[in-house]
């Protein structure tokens, strides 16, 4: 057991963080709201990183990896707040073409219970999908995204991630059973987990700087314990909630471990709650400019937020634990 | 990233297992909290079969009688003494999990060969004295004075929150050897052995209402110079690698019987009140009993990062108060929970509310001690946001 990156896996973090600080820098991200938060062009040069193609074994044009480096990907890829429907495209990539090499956008939602009385489904990047598929407890779904009748939302919560509401879904081709519907779950809860925890540990660098700059009563904000205080604590529940999905993506790709369900539904509880309470507590450390659109702090809880409500959110994921105590 | 244990180490888990099954059924039942006498006999017992068995020392070195074992095995360790409820390092534990890893990173081989070897056969017991009245959170004002006279300190002042004093051999001693010198550079770190003359120990009762703790009195108690450990005023220093073993690795003993104690209070929730209207049947109860499971987990996790680490540096680093401080807040509300599971059957310490009620209401007061003890949560909040996150110092 040895539970530190090894040295291909710490350049591999590198790799993604030098591609994440090329081609979404802030600039960039902030860029982004007014064209719908995904741009082919960005799109095709994360596929060409490999971003899509992880898993894929190297014979068709993968990198194949495992999820221990799936998961500090896309921890790096949250932490620079890239958007779009990142997961559910790793997640078709070797059953939609077209995803892995990013010519295609490829997003998802999620169906849950019996068939019959719903609310509307929330469909996040709409207007940006060249597929969209439904996830059930039958299996996995392809449905053509221009097929959807689905209505804007004028005021999504989060500026990069606009949503679309539709009363119904149009038929689709089942282009996956119920197994790869089940490892579907475990896995998109692991790389958003890791998406959450790359938000947690983002803000804790923004609001410490902003801390150590920003100065009152004659001394930087980050010498009041009240502030520090605040800071700290965004520093545990970021390290403990990383700790939690680096173990996740080690029980997916060695099950033998322990129980994987346990362990993916411990880090998507831990990291979401963690980014949200982050989130929160960096605009609080920025104050008045927090508040404000212009300062990226919202940003981050945002996405948190709309990271949290998939593949399981903190609740669903609190019931699960229970029942596998 | 390699979460697998290796064949070796499962090859020492099935040594280990095979042992404590064979052995564990001629341990008897734990004495009573209050009976100190009986708590050390027991403890030290526990650790003699230990070390003959070859398992005392998990991580110490070899070569200083420890089994030299990998962190993994140490995990390993822990896991097995838990999942076999063998009996806890007790009285043990400053000597194993602080003052002896203190004595490894620090002390003279004269001074190695004469204490490790009796702490890890459980011939002799450590406590720790460094608090005092005036000097908790602010411990580098501790005023115990050291005077230098031919080859011994004479030692005078005031301990306190001394745990386990009255049943310890040895005590590491936090004293003030330079009183002109600025407060952190004038504090030596001694041996003091717990017979000397001049010294008198006072139990206090603490809010469990036994006595853990304890105040000590020293009047003119001899050390000899022989017995310190680092340099003359270096001490300050060899407290922080104390601090750093016993926030660092010690705390992490406690966790697996903390997994533990959740699931009993799954069990309670399950098995009391009234069938559809049991605690269980309550989602809010059931998902903060879930939550907590998965903190505990993440936990585990972080132990497990923690200690690869500290393998590659030889002391823990930071990532102690990270833990100290989760911890220590998922014990708050592991305890607040079990009261209100237990409801009126909260108010009593034995076992009144099914299984083990009285073990949860031990466990709500531990929690309380937790967040005070070994550097409050407050101070851990300041290290961690000077030390790690490198915010300016509150002048
Ligand atoms: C069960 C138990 C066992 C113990 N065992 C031992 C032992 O074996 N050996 C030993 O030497 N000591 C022991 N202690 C003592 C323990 O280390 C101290 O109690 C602790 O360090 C706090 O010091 P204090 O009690 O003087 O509290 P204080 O320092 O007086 O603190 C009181 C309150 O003020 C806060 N505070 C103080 N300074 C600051 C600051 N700078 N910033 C923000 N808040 C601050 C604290 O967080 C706390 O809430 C034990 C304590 C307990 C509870």
């Amino acid at each position: 057991m040895d539970f530190e990156l090894s040295d291909d896996q710490e350049a591999l973090q590198e790799v993604v963080r030098k591609l994440c600080a090329g081609a979404f820098p802030m600039a960039t991200i902030r860029s982004l709201e007014d064209r719908g938060g995904v741009e082919r062009d960005l799109w095709r040069r994360l596929a060409d990183a490999g971003v899509f193609s992880l898993h894929l074994p190297e014979s068709a044009g993968g990198a194949g990896l495992g999820s221990c480096e799936s998961v500090l990907v896309f921890e790096e890829l949250g932490r620079a707040l890239v958007p779009g429907p990142l997961v559910w495209t790793h997640l078709a990539a070797g059953i939609v073409d077209g995803a892995a090499t990013g010519e295609l956008v490829v997003g998802g939602v999620e169906r849950r219970g019996p068939p019959g009385r719903r609310t509307p489904l929330v469909v996040e990047h709409l207007a940006a999908l060249d597929r969209l598929l439904v996830l059930d407890e039958a299996g996995v779904w392809e449905v053509d995204s221009a097929a959807v009748a689905g209505e804007p939302v004028q005021h999504p919560l989060d500026p990069l991630t606009p949503v679309h509401v539709a009363q119904e879904l149009p038929g689709g081709r089942q282009v996956a059973g119920p197994d790869t519907a089940a490892a579907w779950r475990l896995e998109g809860a692991a790389l958003t987990s890791a998406l959450l925890v790359g938000l947690a540990g983002a803000v804790v660098d923004t609001a410490v700087s902003y801390a150590k700059e920003r100065r009152q009563f004659e001394r930087p904000i980050g010498s009041f314990q009240a502030v520090k205080h605040l800071l700290a604590d965004m520093l545990v529940r970021a390290e403990v909630a990383r700790a939690a999905v680096y173990a996740a993506g080690a029980h997916l790709d060695d099950p033998g471990i322990g129980d994987v369900h346990r362990a993916i539904a411990g880090a998507k509880l831990m990291a979401g709650d963690a980014a949200l309470a982050n989130g929160k507590a960096c605009i609080q450390v920025h104050g008045g400019m927090g508040f404000t659109w212009e300062v990226d702090a919202h940003l981050y809880v945002k996405r948190a937020r709309v990271l949290d409500t998939i593949f399981g959110p903190v609740d669903a994921q609190a019931e699960a634990m229970a029942e596998l105590i | 990233m390699n979460l697998r244990y290796s064949e070796s180490e499962e090859r020492f888990r099935g040594e280990l297992r095979e042992w404590l099954d064979r052995v564990l059924p001629t341990v008897g039942p734990p004495p009573a909290i209050d009976d100190w006498p009986g708590r050390r006999a027991y403890d030290t017992a526990w650790q003699r079969m230990l070390f003959e068995a070859g398992f005392a020392g998990i991580s110490w070195p070899k070569e200083l009688g420890g089994r030299g074992a990998s962190p993994a095995e140490q995990l390993v360790f822990l896991e097995e003494t838990e999942r076999a409820h063998a009996p806890y390092v007790g009285v043990n534990f400053v000597g194993l999990l602080h003052a002896g890893p203190t004595l490894i990173a620090e002390a003279t081989s004269e001074q190695r060969s004469r204490y490790l070897s009796p702490i890890l056969r459980g011939d002799e017991v450590w406590c720790q004295g460094f608090s005092e009245p005036g000097a908790g959170s602010d411990l580098a004002a501790l005023r115990t004075r050291a005077v230098r006279d031919g080859d011994d300190y004479v030692v005078s002042g005031q301990k306190i929150w001394t745990s386990h004093a009255e049943v310890a051999d040895f005590c590491e001693l936090l004293v003030r050897t330079d009183p002109d010198a600025p407060k952190h550079r004038g504090i030596s770190w001694l041996i003091m052995p717990m017979d000397s003359s001049g010294l008198e120990v006072r139990p206090l009762r603490t809010i469990y209402g036994s006595s853990e703790f304890s105040e000590m009195f020293l009047d003119e108690v001899r050390i000899p110079v022989a017995n310190r450990v680092g340099a003359e005023n270096d001490g300050w220093r060899v407290a922080m690698v104390t601090f750093s073993f016993e926030r660092g690795t010690a705390l992490v003993s406690e966790l697996l019987q903390t997994m533990e104690l959740l699931e009993s209070l799954v069990e309670i929730a399950r098995s009391t009140g009234t069938e559809g209207a049991r605690p269980w049947d309550d989602a809010g109860i059931r998902r903060e009993l879930g939550h907590l499971a998965a903190d505990l987990d993440a936990l585990w996790s972080l132990t497990k990062r923690n200690v690869t680490q500290a393998s590659r540096t030889g002391v823990p680093g930071v990532g102690g108060s990270v833990f100290k401080l989760h911890y220590s807040e998922v014990r708050h509300r592991l305890g607040d929970l079990a009261l209100r599971i237990l409801g009126r059957a909260s108010l009593s310490f034995d076992d009144v509310g099914g299984a083990r009620s009285g073990d949860q209401v031990h466990g709500w007061v531990h929690a309380i001690s937790l967040s005070i003890a070994a550097g409050t949560s407050q101070i851990q909040r300041n290290i961690l946001g000077e030390r790690v996150l490198g915010l300016p110092r509150e002048r």
